[in-house]
């Protein structure tokens, strides 16, 4: 579906040619609205008076501090934001920080004991899953949600496990023989690079 | 902060929900997985003052699988992909729900958010008409069932009310002699359908086709019955002849949209090949 905004359409969205939403560019009094959540991320519990427009990616980067979590394309396209919600890899630019009210949450900064590597960054380190690295925190949770639902997986389904993850400097070789080393490791394996 | 200011809630029961949006009328929009809802606020198309999360409403999660398949409407692409009932007794709507998006949408997204809705390129809106599904609401005055074909109003408008909650999706677990299948050609970026097509046959005991029912979606602005394409089938032998006369017919009598993507004339051409495949595997699997 097409969507053309511009200021030219005077505030109507149109999509080839048919009216879909009428929107105003006006300022918004903004009403102060404040939740206040408990969530427990990385094992520690915290409790933050947030608005509820918070979005998960900016509640861990902005009250938290943990920076490892990327915001990449802000359309729920990219997997730079991916986290762990409840076990789950969710796109932490998709979810507002209120909706994770009560749950767990893991980040790339506690996936493995401080100053020890989980082995899937092992394994992006020793097969060179990453160029400039801005995709590698979504990668390595999206695969970690991955191996724990599929021990084994095949290229193939890590190439379609990875799907909602998008890297543009190295192309996708290196991170499945990256998973590949993690999960064999995982298994007990003897491993190498 | 990328969306406007709103008040939030989150209700436990579906009456709760109901009481809060007629308290609070069009300024209310109701958020459950957020995969549609979330990015329209991100870019501020749409700015409701008050958001209504029916995703802790634990009576919206269940899947009952029996003579029917009973999905509630809080049920998660991932949690419907990964049901066996649904696999044996509706394999074509898990296989629906596994292309939708990726793993961490599919963790999200909620198929009775899907079907309020209607995105004119969402996938469950033709499989729920091929399969001639329902889903049921509850507002102030109750409860009531909306049939598949009377759901899809135009582009993103259903025929719920404002104050209305979808609380369950409703689909046929197939028997023996029936068949159904999903096929689509995706977007490759973010999976939407450019072009999907959903068919159901049911055969006769002599094995011609004694009822059919093919929907499109993503190549116009709502999901639609396929009528020309299905009386094409119905009563023929389901040979290769029958297959193509369907495909043949099918996409010549609907609105079609066009974007960068793919023109208008290409999706009508692709609503004829889609329409092949998806009938061909719906009478490959009532035949097995």
């Amino acid at each position: 579906m097409a969507l053309l905004m511009h200021p030219a359409n005077n505030g109507v969205l149109q999509a080839e040619g048919h009216t879909l939403v009428r929107f105003c560019w006006q300022h918004i009094e903004e009403v102060s609205k404040v939740s206040t959540i408990t969530v427990t991320v990385n094992g520690k519990t915290y409790t933050n008076d947030v608005e509820p427009r918070t979005l998960l990616v900016h509640y861990l980067r902005e009250h938290l501090n943990l920076t490892g979590t990327h915001i990449g394309c802000d359309t729920s396209q990219c997997g730079a934001c991916v986290v762990h919600v409840n076990g789950q890899s969710v796109k932490s630019c998709t979810m507002l920080a209120v909706q994770a009210d009560g749950a767990s949450v893991t980040t790339i900064e506690g996936i493995a004991p401080a100053g020890e590597l989980h082995p899937l960054q092992e394994g992006f380190w020793e097969c060179h899953g990453l160029q400039c690295g801005y995709c590698t925190p979504g990668m390595i949770m999206a695969a970690a949600d991955l191996l724990q639902h599929n021990p084994s997986p095949s290229d193939d389904e890590i190439r379609h496990g990875l799907e909602g993850n998008l890297c543009r400097c190295t192309g996708y070789h290196n991170i499945v023989r990256a998973v590949q080393y993690a999960a064999a490791k995982m298994r007990g394996e003897e491993v190498s690079a | 902060m990328i969306p406007a200011s709103f008040a939030y809630h989150a209700p436990q029961s579906v009456a709760e929900a109901v009481s809060l949006l007629e308290q609070h009328g069009d300024e209310a929009k109701i958020l459950a997985g957020g995969h549609s809802l979330l990015p329209a606020l991100k870019l501020r198309l749409s700015q409701p003052g008050v958001l209504i999360d029916i995703s802790r409403i634990g009576e919206l999660q269940g899947i009952h699988v029996g003579s029917s398949i009973e999905i509630g409407a809080g049920a998660t692409y991932a949690a419907v992909a990964g049901h066996a009932g649904v696999r044996s007794g509706c394999a074509v709507l898990a296989e629906c729900v596994e292309q939708i998006g990726d793993i961490q949408v599919r963790n999200r997204g909620t198929v009775g958010g899907a079907l309020a809705h209607a995105d004119p390129a969402a996938d469950l809106p033709a499989v729920l008409l091929a399969l001639g599904g329902s889903v049921s609401a509850q507002g102030p005055g109750g409860s009531r069932t909306i049939a598949a074909d009377d759901l899809f109003v135009e582009m993103l408008t259903t025929a719920l009310e404002p104050n209305e909650v979808v609380t369950k999706v409703t689909v046929p677990a197939l028997g023996k002699g029936e068949g159904a299948a999903y096929s689509k050609l995706k977007h490759p970026a973010s999976r939407y359908a450019i072009v999907g097509v959903a068919a159901y046959v049911k055969l006769a005991a002599d094995g011609s086709v004694a009822a059919a029912r093919i929907a499109v979606t993503g190549a116009g602005p709502k999901a639609e019955r396929q009528s020309a394409a299905e009386a094409a089938l119905v009563g023929s032998a389901g040979d290769d002849a029958a297959v193509a006369a369907a495909a043949a017919a099918a996409g010549d009598d609907m609105e079609y949209l066009g974007d960068i993507h793919a023109s208008e004339d290409y999706r009508r051409a692709m609503v004829k090949v889609y329409t092949r495949r998806a009938v061909a595997a719906a009478l490959s699997r009532a035949r097995a």
